[in-house]
């Protein structure tokens, strides 16, 4: 369809394709050497996303694979985690029509397909890579190590000393450097200018589009998902069909020995959104799952606390205007307004409100539980009040049970899969080998691990901790009244704890150190450490990231006595 | 920026790492197996900068599981062995080495041997040549193995022998070992280093034979030579050989200078204070009384009844002669701040009297030499020894009673 040469028999731009996927001229019938590039349905659901078209040399190489981009190598991974988001209940519009636009959105963008080529690279490359024999005589092209040390990755890859000193010996054509055809390119390119699709990216565009379409899972959930093995990412390589050979520097490109976190995945997704020229995203209103209010009561309950304590999430949200449409909906692009973390928005608002119940500074809370220790022991009818000290000691409990096994699960984490990978052909019986005596020794300590097998991945759950009210033993608090911690004036209900402390008095410029405050310099309670670290264990993420929400929220909230503050000094000065 | 605490595998593996070494040190061997089994795909990264690769942790660790582990047996292990061999070419000798210790500390004598044998015969270019150290123990050990056959033909022939038959075959089947030990034995020993069983072996050996010269020849290297390591045994072991060779004191004396240097609390100190009190000479004279408090000093010597009595027989020997006191004074200056809590306790007193006569009664006679009659030990010794009415513990008040100022002159 992109191809507009003129037929050189009739001097008509009439073609068309032939079973075969070879050019004909419509008019004439001529048909031209000129093929169509070998696209395997396999590779794309969708049908109407068409060729990648290119120069094409032959269809099939000697060892039985094909010639394959690296951007279809993405396509299929993208494919794969949009399938197994379907699998776990996310609407299936969100593969055919989402996902794939912004795909061919972004291709187009990054000028890898949809548009004229620029041929010139693309040969200039492959031209390079064919002539010399002698690796190390053309100046001008790139060597392996340098094309190494440009990428970013930090996997181990680089330091294979071995690899990189096999490169002199090296005089053959381009199956050594990558089983793509533009693997080197790829990795030459500059990143800088067109947003180069990296492993970490694609869960940037899955995420995307699960914002887009406002499904109920949230970024944390959603790497969570990935983690523990519901998403490819790790290994997807291995769902390449056999004719798309790896070796090389694909490796480099599409496999990670890394978990990216929230931090990368998220801002990649936001330069993304702003290199798509994408508008503004769906509204995020109160009904929706991702607005604060919804994830408030969802967090309040995995966190064991009482149900009350959402009339003042949404208080605080209502108060300080994070509730608004415009304030959560993503408008790429837009680099005055502060991206949203929904789900550390949500955790951050929680903390603000059990600072202001029950101010955690190490004393009041402890005592406001004593009082409602006591009233609990003389006074049973009616419900239990909360007791701050018995949801610590439960909630630690658990916590720490959970925490020890996650450490334990990431410590015995298996990082490779059945399909092995070589960097060349040289290698390969090497890596053979290795992986079968790898395979050999995990059989035979396997069978003395005794009884504990690995168990199957559990089933993907959007609750970590759960809490049953039918359980006697008083453990879970979500029925809890909060009478104990409030009191009534002129008519309202407020908190009988007249204090508040800031985390930090001063906001940090973000775009200049990363943070809005700096959660390690100072020394705060131990129960503000605690319910950070009990959020931080349920979302994922550093508690300095839920740390910075708190502080922004706080300043929001106590805006103007801040600013009365400020102001006031201001004038002392004069 | 936040990358310190993205978990890749690096990070993963070293703490599948900590998780294994922590499960060994308290022994639990299948939660250690556990994590080993995730731990192996290290395997398939290149750690060629790391100071210990995954190789080489994984055989030592899978080493120590699979020893301990109640459901691991002799198959499984040698299986695995065979498997570490292949990994690393570099240190092919020396999991070879280790394998037949752990065949060996089993009792598998026969399948250690052909483990040695085999890798002997291995050849792997320029790594021959870089192993040949290890290559040089497989030869040692093997000629350990060598001597212990022929130890057993021989233990065959002198069984045979007192019947009056003679066994060719079994003699020629002696000699042979005797022959591929001895080759095998020279050479290790030549090489500075501690190699007693080695040492031991192959003497034993050549005085089987008659070969006293170079048995005195290899022993004299053993233990004078400047570049091996010093070695209390080595000289044990020339004293021994001399003393077997019925060799004067003299050479005898002189075996045991060094050791007196090097283990002052040896148990030969008593054989070298022995001879040396007989000597004619004073200076040894002399040495042998240094020789004796010296030994005495330590805490192990404490309850040592024989020592006690070459010490008191000396000192007995030396008032009574009533020359050389000053050597006792020499002697008891450095000690007498010390000694009397350490050795001459009345709570001490006690507990020889109940456990140990003899032992009493030489220390008593020390005691009272150098602390006088009125001495805690002294006196309650000599008067439950007296109580007891035992003849030598009268004899012994006797003589202090005579000797009674001596102390003074010591301590003075």
């Amino acid at each position: 369809r992109d191809f507009n040469e003129r037929c050189a028999q009739c001097s008509e731009v009439n073609w068309g394709l032939t079973d075969g996927g070879g050019f004909y001229c419509r008019t004439c019938h001529n048909v031209i050497e000129r093929t169509r590039e070998v696209v395997n349905t396999d590779f794309i659901t969708n049908s109407r996303v068409q060729t990648i078209s290119k120069g094409s040399k032959k269809q099939e190489k000697t060892d039985g694979g094909c010639e394959w981009y690296i951007c279809e190598g993405f396509q299929l991974v993208l494919k794969k985690q949009v399938e197994a988001l379907e699998a776990l209940g996310v609407c299936p519009q969100m593969k055919d029509e989402i996902l794939c636009n912004f795909w061919r959105c972004y291709l187009q963008k990054s000028k890898q397909a949809y548009c004229q080529r620029p041929a010139a690279e693309t040969v200039k490359a492959l031209s390079v890579c064919e002539s010399s024999t002698d690796v190390d005589s053309d100046p001008e092209r790139p060597s392996l190590l340098h094309l190494l040390s440009l990428s970013e990755s930090e996997g181990d890859l680089q330091t294979d000393c071995s690899f990189a000193s096999s490169v002199s010996k090296v005089s053959e054509s381009t199956s050594v450097y990558s089983g793509s055809v533009d693997g080197s390119l790829y990795i030459m390119k500059n990143q800088k200018e067109k947003l180069r699709m990296t492993m970490p990216m694609t869960l940037s565009f899955c995420y995307m589009a699960l914002l887009w379409m406002r499904e109920p899972i949230t970024l944390s959930e959603f790497l969570r998902f990935v983690v523990e093995g519901h998403i490819p990412y790790l290994n997807v390589f291995q769902h390449f069909p056999e004719k798309m050979k790896l070796c090389g520097l694909d490796l480099k490109i599409f496999c990670v020995e890394s978990w990216p976190v929230y931090e990368e995945v998220f801002n990649k997704m936001h330069e993304l959104a702003a290199f798509l020229d994408l508008p503004r995203f769906p509204d995020i209103t109160e009904s929706c799952f991702l607005h604060p209010d919804m994830l408030c009561m969802k967090y309040l309950m995995e966190a064991n606390l009482p149900d009350e304590l959402h009339n003042w999430t949404c208080r605080v949200v209502k108060k300080i205007g994070i509730g608004e449409v415009d304030f959560l909906t993503l408008m790429p692009g837009n680099k005055s307004t502060r991206k949203v973390k929904h789900d550390v928005l949500a955790a951050a608002v929680i903390i603000v409100v059990l600072k202001l119940l029950f101010l955690l500074d190490d004393h009041y809370e402890w005592l406001l539980s004593e009082f409602a220790e006591e009233r609990n022991k003389n006074n049973t009818e009616g419900g239990p009040y909360f007791e701050f000290k018995k949801w610590y000691e439960v909630v630690k409990h658990v916590l720490d049970v959970e925490q020890k096994k996650l450490d334990e699960e990431r410590a015995k984490y298996l990082w490779r899969c059945e399909k092995p990978l070589f960097y060349s052909v040289k290698k390969k019986s090497k890596v053979l080998k290795r992986r079968q005596m790898v395979v050999n020794l995990q059989n035979q300590f396997g069978k003395l691990a005794g009884s504990v097998q690995r168990a199957e991945k559990p089933n993907p759950s959007s609750f970590q901790l759960s809490w049953s009210e039918e359980n006697t033993d008083g453990s879970c608090f979500h029925g809890h009244s909060l009478k104990g911690v409030l009191q009534e004036k002129r008519g309202l209900l407020t908190a009988m704890n007249p204090d508040y402390w800031l985390c930090t008095v001063k906001l940090c410029n973000e775009k200049l150190c990363g943070h809005l405050a700096h959660y390690k310099d100072v020394e705060f309670p131990q129960s503000y450490h605690f319910v950070l670290g009990l959020f931080s264990f349920l979302l994922r993420i550093q508690p300095s990231y839920i740390h910075d929400e708190v502080c922004m929220i706080e300043h929001k909230l106590f805006n103007k006595k801040l600013y009365k503050k400020l102001k006031y000094n201001t004038v002392l000065r004069k | 920026s936040s990358n310190e605490h993205k978990l890749n595998f690096k990070k993963s593996k070293e703490a599948c790492l900590s998780y294994i070494q922590d499960a060994l040190l308290q022994k639990q061997w299948k939660r250690a197996a556990e994590f080993l089994t995730c731990y192996v795909e290290s395997l398939e990264k290149d750690y060629s900068r790391e100071h210990i690769g995954p190789s080489e942790i994984i055989w030592r660790i899978g080493t120590e599981i699979l020893w301990h582990h109640s459901q691991s047996c002799m198959k499984e292990f040698n299986c695995f062995m065979e498997q570490m061999k292949t990994l690393g070419v570099k240190r092919y000798l020396k999991v070879c080495l280790e394998h037949i210790f752990h065949l060996l500390c089993n009792g598998q004598i026969d399948e250690a041997y052909q483990n040695l044998s085999l890798a002997e015969s291995w050849r792997f270019g320029e790594q021959t040549a870089i192993q040949d150290k290890e290559m040089k123990l497989i030869q040692a050990y093997r000629g350990l193995l060598d001597y212990y056959s022929w130890s057993k033909q021989k233990n065959i022939l002198l069984e045979n022998g007192e019947d009056g038959f003679s066994d060719l075959a079994v003699e020629q089947e002696m000699h042979g070992y005797f022959r591929k030990a001895a080759v095998n034995l020279k050479e290790i020993i030549k090489i500075p280093g501690v190699w007693d069983i080695f040492v031991k072996c192959y003497v034993d050996l050549l005085e089987f034979y008659g070969d006293h010269n170079e048995a005195r020849q290899v022993l004299n290297e053993y233990a004078y030579n400047s570049k091996f390591p010093a070695n209390p045994n080595a000289h044990v072991y020339l004293y021994q050989f001399l003393k077997r060779q019925g060799e004067s004191k003299k050479s005898l004396i002189s075996a045991l200078k060094i050791l007196h240097d090097i283990v002052p609390s040896h148990e030969l100190m008593i054989d070298f204070n022995t001879m040396l009190q007989k000597s004619k000479k004073r200076k040894k004279r002399r040495l042998g009384l240094e020789v004796i408090f010296t030994g005495l000093d330590y805490a192990g010597w404490k309850e040592n009844a024989k020592a006690w009595s070459c010490l008191a027989r000396q000192v007995k020997q030396i008032v009574i002669s009533e020359k050389h006191l000053d050597w006792i004074k020499h002697e008891w200056n450095s000690r007498k701040d010390w000694w009397p809590a350490f050795h001459f306790s009345r709570y001490l007193a006690k507990r020889n009297w109940q456990e140990n006569k003899s032992l009493s009664y030489e220390k008593a006679l020390v005691a009272g030499i150098l602390l006088g009659k009125d001495c805690k030990y002294f006196k309650y010794v000599s008067h439950q020894g007296c109580k007891a009415q035992l003849k030598r513990f009268r004899m012994l008040k006797k003589f202090m009673n005579r000797h009674s100022l001596v102390y003074l002159r010591i301590s003075g």
